[in-house]
Order: C-alpha cells, then structure tokens, then sequence
C-alpha cells in the first residue's frame, strides 16, 4: 500500500467514522480529515513531479478474479494536479459551509468525503472497470448533496443530474464491457494500450468510432459539452455552495480527464476523425454559453453558464492534437477549478448575507463590504483570462493551439474571451457597484476571518498559475508529450 | 545587470502597500508611498540609462520562463533600447509630476487611498509594456493598463455614467486585443517564438510584400490591438466617455501615456511594418480619417474635458498617421511632446474645474484669467504648443509628420493642414471660452495650491522647449530609421500658418464677434447637431451591435434555444424524472441518517456482489 491508496483510503475511513458522530463533534472531524487528506496527497508532489510522463505511484493486484477487474491505480503529471485540487477543495467547501448547513450536518461532511473518495478514484484508476466504479460512486454524495441540502427546487435539479449523467455512463458500461471480450479479458487500461500499440488488439474503424462515441457522449455530459449542457445551471443553481464549488471545480473536469485519459489514447483515429464536429461543438458552447451567460437574472446561473464556455475552451484544445492546445486544456482545467471554485463561493457568501442569487437584488456591495469585493474582482479578472491570472495561460495556450491547426478555430473561440468581460463586468456592475441599497447595507457584511481563510489559497493559486507556471507546466507537458505519443498514428501523421 | 526589474516593481510595491493598508495610513504616508514610488522609478530609469549609455544596442535581461509548451518559450524578459528610453522617460516623467498634482487635486476626494493604489498599478503595468522583450509580455502590460483604466474611469462607481463608461473601455479594448492575440498566434505560426529580437531578425531577411500576406495580415492584425488603445476609428468611442474618470487620471491615462500604447506597438513592430505596404496604408488612412473626424468634433463641444478628449483622439490620429507613412520616429516625438502639452492641458482644465468647484461647461466659465492667473498661462503655453506655433514643441513633431505625410501623398498633407487649423481653433476656442470676458458661473474661483501648479510649471516649460530641446528622430534613427519628407520651408509654413488662422478665427468668434457662433450654429443646425451629437456613432453602435446581442442572447438563446429546445428535450424525459422526484420525496421523510445508510449499503452491495459474481466463476 503506497501513499497513493492512502490518500485514497483515508476519505472513505473519514466518510464512515464522521456519520457516526454527531453535529459539532462530526463537522470538526471532518474538517480535520480533510486537511490531514491534503498533507498527506501534498507527499505525491515530489515524486510525480521528478517523473511526470510515467504513472507513479503505481499499485496493481487483482480486485476480482472474475471478471479480471484490477485495483491498477497510478498518475502521472496530469492526474497529480486533479487530485490535489480535490484534496485542497474538499477542506475549503467544508470550511464553507460551517454555517451554512444546519440540518443533518454529520451526513453532509461524510458526502463530502466520500465524493472526495470517488473524485481520487477517478482519477488514479487506470483499470476501466474501477474507473466506471469511482465514476458511479462520485454521482451518489453529489445527488444526494444536491437533494437534501438544496434549494427549492433541488429533487428536480437533482434527479435531472443524477439520470442525465446516469444514461451517459450507462453508454460508457456497454463500451467497457465490450473492450473487456475483445481484448481477452482485461479491463486494464496500460495492458489494453500495450496490446493496442503491438497489434494484438484492433479495433475496426467503425467499431472503433463507435466505442469513441460511447465513451466520448458520457464524457461530454459531464464536461458539460454544447448541447449536453442544460443539466448544469439546474444543479447549480439549487446545489448548496459547497456542492457547486465541488461540480464546477471538480466532477466537470471528470469529463475532460476522461477525454485525455481514455478517449484520446484508446481511440485515436476515431478522436481524429470525429474532432471537426466535436470542434464545432466545443466552440458554439464557447459562444453560446458567453451569451446566455450575459442574460442571466440569477447571480449562479451565469457563473454555470460561463463554465460552459470556459469548458468549451478545454474540449476545443484537447481536439487540436497539438502540444500548446493539450497543454492548455489540461492547464485551463485547473485555472477554472481554482477561480469558478472561488466565484462560486463569493456567489455562496453573498447569499448567506442576502438570501438571495437575483442579480437585482444587489447593487452598491463595494460601499459595504470593501475586502469581498476585491476578492470578487481579483476572481473576476482571473475569470475573463486577465494576463498574470491564472485562467490566461490556459486560454492562450489553447488558442495559440487552435490557431496552429486551422487559424480560424482561434478566431471563433477568441470571441468567447472578448464576451467573458462582457458578462462578467456587467455582473460586476450591477452587483457591486452603483448606490447601496438600505437592504444590502443591512445585510452585507464584509468577509469573517473564516471566509478570508477559504479564499486566501484561491487568490494565491490565481496569481501563482498565472505567474509563475513552472510549477506546474512542465509536469503537465511532458504527461501529454507522452499521451501524445501513443495517439500519433501514421494516418493522423498523414493527414495533417 | 541593472536590474531593470525594479523599475516597475517599485510601483507595483506602492500599490501593494496603499492598497493593502492604505485604508488606515494617513494622507502624508498615502502620498509618501505612491508619489515616492514612483520617483524611484524615475531615478532608477535614469541611473539605468546613464549606466547603459550609449544605448546603441538593445539591452535584455531574461527573469524567468514564464509559459513553455512544446517549441514555444515564452519569457519574463525585459530589454532596453532608445525607443523604450523615450517611453520610460516620458510615463515615469510625466507620471510622477501627475502623482504630485493628484495629491492636490484628490486631497478632498473619498477612497483616497484605492486612488493611489490603482495610479501606481497603472505605472507597474505601463512600465511593463514597455520594457516588454516579447509581445505576450508587452500584452501582460497592454492587458494590465485596460485594467487600471477600467478601475479609475470607474473610480466614482456610485455613478452609472462612470461604471459605465469603465465598463466600456475595457470591452471596446477587449475587441482591439482579440486582434493582437491573433497577431501573436500567427506570429507564433510563422516565425516560431513572439521575442521581439528573433521576429525581427528573421522577419528582416524578407523582402516587403506587394501582394497581401501572412506579414500584411499579422500588421492588420496588430492594428486591431492598436485601435483599440490608442482610440482610432472605428473604436474611439471609449476614450471620450472615460473623462468620466478623475482629472489626474485623464492626463496620465488618457492623454500622456497608456492611448499612445497603441503608437508604441506599431512603432516596436517597424520591422513587420515596413514589410506590410498596404498594412501601413491602413494605418495612414485611419490615422488621418480620425485627426480629422475628432477634430470636427471638438470644434463644437462644450465640457472642456470632451474638447481634450476628443483632441486626444485626433492627435492620436496624427500619430497613427506619420507612423503609416513610414515617418516611425516622427509618431513618437508626437508621443512626447503631446504628453507634455496634454497633459498640461488636461490638468490645466482640472485647474479650472477645481477653481470653479467641479463644473466643466465651458458656457458656465468665462472670465478667469484673473482669477486663475498661473493657470491661465500653463494653458495658453499648452494651447499654443498644440497649435503649432513656432518654436513650441508640437509645432516640430507635427511639422515632422505633415513632411513625411507630403512626401507619402501631397494629399494626405493638406488634409493634415486643415485638421491643424481645426485643432487651433478648438483649442483657442476654450481659452477664450474659459479665461476672456465675464465669468458666467457661480462660485467663487480661486488658485490652485503649489502642489498643483508646480507641476503645471515644468509641464508649461517642457511644453515650450520640448520639440526644440528633444529631437526624437535624431536620437531614435539607430532603432527606427528616418524615411521620406525632407524639410520644405514653404510647406512648414503653410502650416504654422493653418494653426495660426485657426487661432485668429477663433479669436474672431470668441472674442471680437460673439455672434458668430450661435448664428452659424442655427444656420448649419443639423450639422450642427450632428456634430454635437458626436456622428450618432455610440448610438449606432447601440442599436446595431449592443442591442441585437443582449436581446438576441435573451429571447432567442437562452428562453428559446436553451429552455425552448435543449431542455424541453431532455425534459422528455420528465415525466420519469418526476415520478422519481416523488419517490425520493417519500425516501427523505424516514429517519435522518437513513440517506448516508442507504450510500454505503449500496456501494458495499455493488462491491460484494461483484466479489460474489466473481467467485462463482
């Protein structure tokens, strides 16, 4: 048992003793668990980081003989960063809701643990059948988190989330089980990509395209890709805080790791082929989304908008088979964690102050609560891809990617930066400047010592990605110079 | 090393102090730290440049990698050369004589503190632009500037007409960056790296391009970004509505450093230029469709801010011109010598406004050139600078540019003529409207103190001996070298004469026969009006652009396209959603731990049956 299955072990551990306790007592455990998940998960860095291209911490023994599943588990300089991201947004969501939840607190700490158990899972698994496992174990604390602790049309949200993703991964079953009688018998991801690579595993061109898909649709539910997207405003909307920062931050990047992880290497002709359409799907969402986030009336339902652009951004650069655009996805993926995470919880603050999302409702918040709204326009800016910010690295990258392919890609998408300031200065304005209303002023305070603990790692995060990037740049390259690698067949090498 | 870093740094480290603290520092420690930042910057210029003089080459100095992604290496590199010299002079300069004059002019204003920490950020990012060695580190400070424009055009936020008007700025220049970025991703395609040393070099190995080209397209490219900033047709439409911002803001920002960016990057990219005919034709013709459009503006405007703003523009537009004609060097003495009398004449009318406790309707004026005595005479050395009287300093920059103007199209040269009589009339036009005849207003004018009219005074004789004393062409010809128009005597004088007639027909409706301006007025009323009402430009944007988007996105995306059709669809569904919605109803009515229970026994049953159904195998 390596430090990998610890960090992996110690929520699920967390999530069971913490519904044993009860209401205080419950809550400061979980909290505890969760910062001690994230030192332990910080001992990954060094080693991932001295050898990105391969998998790390690798653990591989047999789970279930029968049907062969493995508990094969490793990662490389991609999947460190989504797992630190969980482990560092798993303590700050419980951080914020310390008072926001009242009712049934013990279970919601432990669904907030065992989400971080599923979201860890997903991305060290490199067993297909024990990704479909995490997979599913991840969409439970999210329902549930979505169900009980929501708003007031939560069963609504989500049920649509839960059945939505659901018939998705129901469509990623019948493929894996599929892969698993061909490839004579495994479910293991490396074996399936050696026997790939040596021949003794081949895939049809229409039987490949078609596994392609059955992956790819379950993946761009979740990402969300344009038109899958309809589910996101719903369950952000009515999700408590914490599980909005926790689905923006982490569960839509479950579908673009899996775009990376599996759908690329596995399938790559069919990605290939396939990647014109799923391009000019990935660029509508950049747009639309941009527009439909500019109507908004409520305060969420923008930011949710807003991710299906960002999102779109990251789709458009893992299509591009280029270096700069893979990079940029996988570095965009982690800018938008940290700063839709961090817009989602300075949504969250304002309403636990005024009680309401409705953009209308507010206006004049600069006068009243100084400190929250810079931290609201720091958060803003790293949003709309302002330079030494973190989400501007990501962009640039993928466009600069695009570009290189087919230059008007880049033209496109570009428009989605340029209508990013438009809503987000407008939400801006509406809601924090102009004259303070006698409400607002009652009720918006400006930000407690517990909140400037939450949002102090964000904003460094922001300026730290966007800065200095060789933290993390290198390690994420060299994963994708290798990923890149194995997809780089001759035909692709012929047709571009 | 000379450790270039610091030169930005120490206002960075201004702001970071006043914006942090500054809230419960007292007025003395606020000024202390940003005007003193800003100062050390300035001396550390100066220390920088004795220490690198000549400076007949260009001086780098690599920081660290900032992005690398495959072939591309992007670094935190500044580099040094005359043209940056000039720059840096000029904003650290002119930046702290503005600092020193806000600490004046903001003394009685709320969010003192914020003031100063947004006027250092600017410095930061200005200075970033331009010691930049690449473009996506020039576009850090392009992008950075936008920002602390936005904020300070914003700085009155209780206003709608201010938010606004930030608000604007930033997206009009958004639209001028996505062209820049696209400049920067096809400069990545076809050179391979955005420092500005290798584009060059390798962009000079190749001969100028006739026919339309991947460097055509990268210069109309870079143009984009240029309008945008620099506030050229079609997207000036932001710059007169940020005088909403404080006056010291106008001067800095939006007359002496950040809008002439846009001249800057077109002048730093020569090389890629000079191998674009028809992109420096685009940027001659612009340059001259906006000197003149603006100024037929101003003739007839009545706040004193706009008349400045819109002068602004159309001096930009002679920038914008001698840059398109090839005379690079000549755009940037424009630059300076514009700073000087522009700024002076921006805080000149912040002067007046704060003589005149805040009104800016030049017809509520009148009067004040005894009452402001110092004042009157900054502006009318500032006012005679840009009119181009002989030996002030606009008169040798504009005279520069009309030169290589002529030698590109006589034609261009006498429509050069006729915008420099406009501009001397608008320009006198206010003078006289401000300082001669009856003061029409209602309060109580009176002097500015020395803090603000010291700066005023340096600006006054920078604006007089500038263009004499600086002969920016001489100094750049190692980095831009000087092309066309060879001084023609009669030429330069036609027009100085120009200017000078503008200022005697100013003088003649103004002052000699009032009359003259209402009657022609009524007149020509619906040009009249259509000049006053700035060419409907904004209100054509409006319903051509800002409408149809806001409304489109709303009644056709979001409630038709999104709820109407994409959701109704998996809605479908919804019927089975619902009835599940209801047994879920039922489920969380039981005990409260029961949902937790019900997760565990559910994974645990997956898992064992798994085992089991593995075992029996």
């Amino acid at each position: 048992m390596n430090l990998l299955d610890i960090t992996l072990i110690l929520p699920l551990a967390a999530f069971a003793l913490v519904l044993f306790l009860s209401g205080d007592a419950a809550k400061k455990a979980a909290i505890g668990f969760a910062l001690i998940i994230f030192l332990v998960s910080l001992g990954l860095l060094g080693p991932t980081l001295a050898a990105p291209a391969a998998m790390n911490f690798e653990s591989n023994v047999a789970w279930i003989d029968s049907p062969a599943i493995r508990y094969h588990t490793g990662i490389d300089g991609v999947s460190i960063w989504l797992i630190l991201l969980t482990t560092l947004l798993t303590p700050i969501s419980m951080l914020i809701s310390w008072n926001y939840i009242k009712e049934r607190v013990p279970q919601f700490y432990a669904y907030l643990l065992l989400l971080e158990f599923g979201l860890i899972g997903v991305f060290m698994s490199l067993d297909l059948f024990l990704f479909y496992v995490f997979w599913e174990v991840c969409l439970v604390p999210m329902f549930l988190l979505i169900g009980i602790y929501g708003h007031d049309r939560r069963i609504y949200a989500a049920v649509k989330f839960f059945l939505y993703t659901m018939a998705g991964s129901v469509l990623m079953l019948v493929a894996i089980v599929y892969i698993y009688g061909k490839a004579g018998g495994t479910f293991d991801y490396i074996q399936i990509l050696a026997k790939l690579h040596n021949g003794q595993l081949h895939f049809e061109p229409a039987e490949q395209m078609w596994l392609f898909l059955a992956f790819f649709i379950a993946f761009a539910i979740k990402v969300p890709l344009f038109p899958l997207h309809t589910w996101l405003p719903d369950a952000h909307v009515e999700a408590p805080t914490a599980g909005s920062v926790m689905l923006a931050a982490l569960m839509l990047k479950m579908g673009t790791y899996g775009i990376l992880r599996f759908c690329l290497p596995m399938f790559p002709q069919a990605a290939y082929n396939a990647r014109i359409p799923i391009i000019t799907l990935a660029i509508i969402g950049i747009i639309y989304g941009a527009l439909v986030a500019l109507v908004q009336p409520n305060m969420k339902k923008l930011v949710a908008y807003s991710s299906v652009s960002h999102l779109g951004f990251v789709v458009l650069g893992l299509f591009t088979f280029d270096q700069a655009g893979v990079d940029g996805a996988v570095y965009q993926m982690i800018a938008h964690g940290v700063s839709t995470g961090a817009l989602f919880m300075l949504v969250g603050f304002l309403y636990e102050r005024n009680h309401s999302l409705e953009i209308k409702d507010y206006g004049g918040v600069a006068t009243c609560a100084p400190y929250l709204s810079t931290v609201f326009l720091i958060t803003t800016l790293a949003s709309v891809g302002m330079p030494l910010l973190n989400n501007f690295v990501g962009e640039f990258l993928v466009l600069q990617g695009a570009a290189r392919v087919n230059i008007w890609w880049a033209v496109f998408a570009g428009l989605g930066v340029i209508l990013s300031a438009c809503y987000m200065l407008w939400l801006y304005q509406r809601a924090f400047f102009g004259p303070v209303s006698h409400e607002v002023e009652h009720h918006v305070t400006d930000l407690t010592s517990r909140e400037w603990v939450t949002l102090i790692p964000m904003i460094a995060l922001m300026v730290w990605m966007g800065i200095y990037t060789q933290t993390f740049l290198p390690s994420i390259s060299a994963s994708n110079t290798h990923m890149l690698g194995q997809v780089q067949s001759k035909e692709i090498a012929n047709a571009r | 090393m000379h450790s270039l870093w610091l030169i930005p740094i120490f206002p960075l480290v201004g702001f970071l102090i006043n914006g942090m603290l500054g809230r419960r520092f007292s007025k003395t420690v606020i000024n202390t730290v940003a005007v003193g930042s800003v100062v050390l910057s300035f001396l550390w210029v100066l220390k920088a440049l004795s220490a690198l003089a000549p400076l007949n080459e260009t001086y780098v100095e690599h920081y660290f990698t900032w992005i690398s992604s495959g072939t591309l290496d992007i670094g935190f590199d500044f580099a040094i050369d005359r043209l940056t010299m000039v720059m840096l002079l000029v904003v650290t300069g002119i930046g702290s004589l503005i600092h020193v004059y806000a600490t004046g002019y903001m003394a009685h204003e709320g969010g003192y503190y914020r003031f100063f920490a947004y006027l250092n950020l600017f410095m930061f990012f200005m200075l970033t632009l331009v010691l930049a060695a690449n473009y996506v580190l020039l576009f850090v400070g392009w992008e950075g500037v936008g920002l602390c424009s936005y904020l300070l055009i914003g700085f009155y936020f209780l206003k709608k007409s201010a938010s606004d008007a930030g608000k604007k700025a930033f997206i009009v220049n958004r639209i001028g960056d996505f062209g820049f970025s696209l400049a920067m991703f096809l400069i990545v395609i076809s050179f391979g790296t955005l420092d500005f040393q290798k584009v060059f070099a390798k962009a000079s190995t190749i001969s100028p391009e006739v026919q339309y080209g991947s460097i055509t397209t990268i210069c109309l490219l870079l143009l984009v970004g240029a309008i945008g900033k620099s506030a050229q047709i079609p997207l000036y439409v932001w710059l007169p509505d940020a005088m909403e911002g404080p006056t010291p803001v106008s001067a800095l920002i939006h007359a002496a450093t950040m809008v002439t960016a846009g001249v800057y990057m077109i002048a730093r990219s020569a090389t890629l230029f000079e191998r674009a005919p028809i992109a420096m034709d685009v940027v001659a013709y612009i340059g001259l469709a906006t000197a003149v459009m603006a100024a037929t503006i101003g003739l007839v405007q009545n706040d004193i801010k706009k008349v400045y703003a819109y002068s602004t523009v159309s001096q930009l537009g002679y920038m914008f011109l001698g840059c398109g004609v090839g005379a690079f060097s000549a755009g940037i003495w424009h630059v300076v010598t514009h700073a000087f009398f522009k700024a002076l004449l921006f805080l000149g009318a912040g002067s007046v406004i704060h003589a005149c406790a805040g009104e800016q309707d030049m017809q509520k004026m009148g009067g004040l050139m005894k009452k402001i005595p110092i004042t009157f005479a900054v502006l009318f050395i500032a006012a005679m600078a840009i009119a181009g009287v002989p030996p002030l300093s606009g008169h040798y920059s504009k005279d520069a540019i009309l030169m290589a103007a002529h030698a590109r199209a006589p034609w261009m040269y006498w429509v050069g003529v006729v915008t420099a009589g406009m501009t001397a009339f608008y320009v006198f036009r206010s003078i006289f409207l401000t300082f001669f005849g009856e003061y029409r207003g209602k309060a109580h004018p009176h002097e500015s103190p020395a803090v603000m009219w010291v700066p005023l005074a340096v600006l006054a004789v920078l604006s007089l001996i500038g263009g004499y004393a600086f002969n920016i062409p001489e100094f750049l010809s190692p980095v831009l070298p000087m092309h066309g128009g060879v001084h023609d005597e009669s030429l330069a004088t036609i027009a100085t004469a120009a200017g000078l007639a503008g200022i005697l027909l100013a003088a003649i409706c103004y002052l000699f026969v009032p009359s003259i301006p209402g009657a022609l007025a009524s007149a020509f009323a619906p040009i009249y009006q259509t000049l006053y009402d700035k060419y409907y430009v904004d209100e054509l944007y409006n319903v051509s652009i800002v409408k149809p988007i806001a409304n489109g996105s709303r009644e056709i995306l979001w409630k038709g396209a999104d709820v109407g059709v994409f959701d109704a669809l998996v809605n479908g569904a919804g019927t089975t959603s619902m009835a599940l919605g209801g047994l879920l109803r039922k489920m969380q009515s039981g005990n409260l731990r029961t949902y937790a229970s019900w997760v565990l026994i559910g994974i645990l049953l997956v898992m064992g049956g798994f085992a089991v159904y593995g075992g029996a195998k």
